[in-house]
């Protein structure tokens, strides 16, 4: 039922890596968005990046996809250096950015299309139709779609490259608690069957606790790694449970002193 | 206002009688206004009447059956009869008071006339005058199409390219007019050439400005998925300017009419454009008229085959657009 992976998730090492941009309103001077970043990821790990707005988290996770390079340092998928953006580097938004003018179906296969393989993996696409339960969609144009379906399409047209890391920048972040939820899990079920490594950059604490092995927490200006916590708490994961809200306590209140007592919220 | 049921199984009785009770109305106006006018006239714009309300007499009967025909005409008939009347009042205004110099104004049914007794040339000049449209819209759609997608994607062929652009681009193609006939050996030729040109700078402008202005995110997307730059460009760029494009081919299809006109009535000695001035030379205005009302009916037609071609290449754009 549940399609394999073919490729072994990789690690994912980043060292010493910084970037800055322009500054806006002066072109002269450019802004640090990351300094001297560095971390790891064990293969087949899920680890949540969290930090206020405007931390370099999206910087970093571009540079992780390959859409822009960093000033400094040096960034590994196994011990592949990333260059250049590619499909072994999945990458999910939080506007899912379907392409508006291609049925679910044919989103989907966009990846198997764009590396010239679909003829031999024709039948894989009915299977993430299933995975993510959008048999019925798949002549809908994206329009017609609510927001977690669009994620769900999404998210399927990430994995179907099956990519040995899969980048995730908010991607439940428009939608409501109800619907971010039930994708939560199944973000989590396709993560267990498929062992993908998975970075997943989140404003939301609860879904960095409920979702990983690993949480980071990151600093504004310039954007560095401050905490790394182990959450060690038993899969499946009780959201009101004592364990996770002292967790949840614990991450509140380093994330008050980190940061220059920047709050949490966007 | 009456109350129209939901599920109507026949149109109402004013809607049924608008067209027949027009057409008697504009043919009774003729007959009183007539009375000088060449008897032939008469005659088949009488036969015009009968058929039209023979025809409608025959679907209002027929909407009773037929949804599908009810609802055309529910939507049509109004528009239809308010044309007829327009008939009519053409007939008041030039046989009635003489309103319009003649013979420059002729009433409708010597245009009728005309157009029946020179249908033969007039089909002509319509297949020359589509056959040249059609060979320089099509030239300057292709050409147009690859010099949008090169400017519109590449920032150095934008660098050089652009200005070009901004500087030739406006010129009216039929500016050209006296530097095309000495330069192209036939007079067909040079047509087609200025045609495409007028074509090539909206569909060029609309086509670079669509695929320039592709959402970053649809790109960054589609570079995570594996996508080369022929991906990119023809799977992602081109589909996201298509919107774009139609306009581009709208504004064409325009400039191209007008092109069309001008080149047919000043070098190219055929087509509707050659027609209306040759008529004109002769002074049978019934003519002019008639040939008028054809390439009304030509351009439209050609319009709407467009809007369609759209409708259908972009029916992901239902719902989210209003159109």
């Amino acid at each position: 039922m549940v399609a394999v992976a073919e490729t072994e998730p990789s690690s994912l090492r980043v060292q010493n890596v910084s970037k800055s941009f322009p500054a806006p309103d002066d072109p002269l001077t450019r802004r640090q968005a990351l300094s001297n970043i560095s971390l790891s990821i064990a293969p087949g790990e899920l680890v949540s990046l969290i930090g206020p707005s405007g931390c370099g988290k999206s910087t970093l996770l571009r540079l992780i996809a390959g859409l822009d390079s960093p000033d400094s340092g040096e960034l590994l998928v196994g011990s592949d250096p990333i260059n250049e953006p590619s499909a072994e580097r999945g990458l999910v938004f939080q506007d899912p950015n379907l392409f508006p003018w291609l049925p679910v179906r044919r989103n989907i296969e966009a990846g198997l299309v764009a590396r010239r393989v679909l003829r031999e993996k024709r039948n894989e696409v009915d299977e993430f139709m299933r995975l993510v339960g959008l048999e019925a969609f798949a002549n809908s144009y994206p329009h017609h779609l609510s927001g977690g379906m669009s994620q769900r399409v999404a998210l399927a047209r990430a994995l179907i490259n099956d990519p040995k890391v899969l980048l995730l920048d908010e991607p439940l972040g428009a939608l409501d608690a109800f619907t971010r939820m039930r994708l939560q899990d199944e973000v989590l079920r396709l993560w267990e069957n498929r062992r993908t490594t998975m970075l997943l950059v989140t404003h939301d604490i609860d879904e960095a606790i409920y979702m990983s092995d690993r949480i980071m927490i990151m600093t504004q200006r310039p954007g560095r790694i401050d905490r790394d916590i182990t959450n060690a708490l038993a899969r499946p994961r009780d959201r009101s449970s004592a364990e996770f809200l002292r967790l949840r306590a614990e991450i509140l209140e380093l994330l008050h002193f980190a940061g220059d007592a920047t709050s949490l919220s966007a | 206002m009456r109350v129209v049921n939901k599920h109507p199984s026949t149109l109402p009785w004013p809607m049924q009688l608008a067209v027949p009770v027009a057409s008697l109305i504009t043919f009774g106006i003729h007959l009183l206004l007539s009375k000088q006018s060449p008897p032939l006239e008469t005659h088949s714009y009488m036969l015009l009447f009968w058929e039209i309300l023979g025809v409608s007499v025959v679907l209002a009967i027929a909407q009773g059956f037929w949804t599908a025909l009810r609802q055309w005409m529910r939507h049509m008939w109004p528009i239809f009869a308010a044309a007829i009347l327009l008939l009519g009042l053409w007939d008041v205004i030039t046989l009635g008071f003489h309103l319009l110099p003649l013979p420059y104004f002729p009433g409708p049914a010597a245009v009728l006339r005309s157009l029946i007794s020179d249908r033969a040339l007039l089909l002509d000049s319509t297949w020359h005058s589509l056959v040249l449209l059609l060979s320089g819209y099509t030239l300057g759609v292709i050409v147009g199409l690859v010099s949008g997608v090169c400017i519109g994607w590449s920032t150095s062929v934008r660098y050089w390219g652009m200005p070009l652009l901004k500087v030739v681009g406006p010129i009216p193609a039929t500016a050209w007019i006296p530097l095309a006939m000495v330069v192209s050996p036939s007079a067909i030729a040079s047509a087609a050439g200025l045609i495409a040109l007028a074509v090539w700078f909206p569909v060029t402008m609309l086509t670079a400005s669509g695929i320039s202005n592709t959402r970053a995110s649809y790109l960054d997307v589609a570079r995570t998925l594996g996508a080369g730059r022929a991906y990119l460009i023809f799977r992602v760029a081109v589909p996201a300017a298509v919107p774009n494009i139609f306009i581009g081919l709208f504004m064409g299809l325009g400039a191209s009419f007008l092109t069309l006109v001008v080149a047919e009535s000043i070098g190219v000695k055929s087509g509707l454009g050659w027609y209306v001035s040759w008529a004109q030379g002769w002074a049978e205005y019934g003519k002019v008229f008639a040939a008028l009302i054809i390439m009304a009916a030509f351009f439209s037609t050609l319009m709407t085959l467009l809007f369609k071609i759209r409708d259908r290449l972009l029916v992901w754009q239902k719902g989210i657009i209003k159109w």
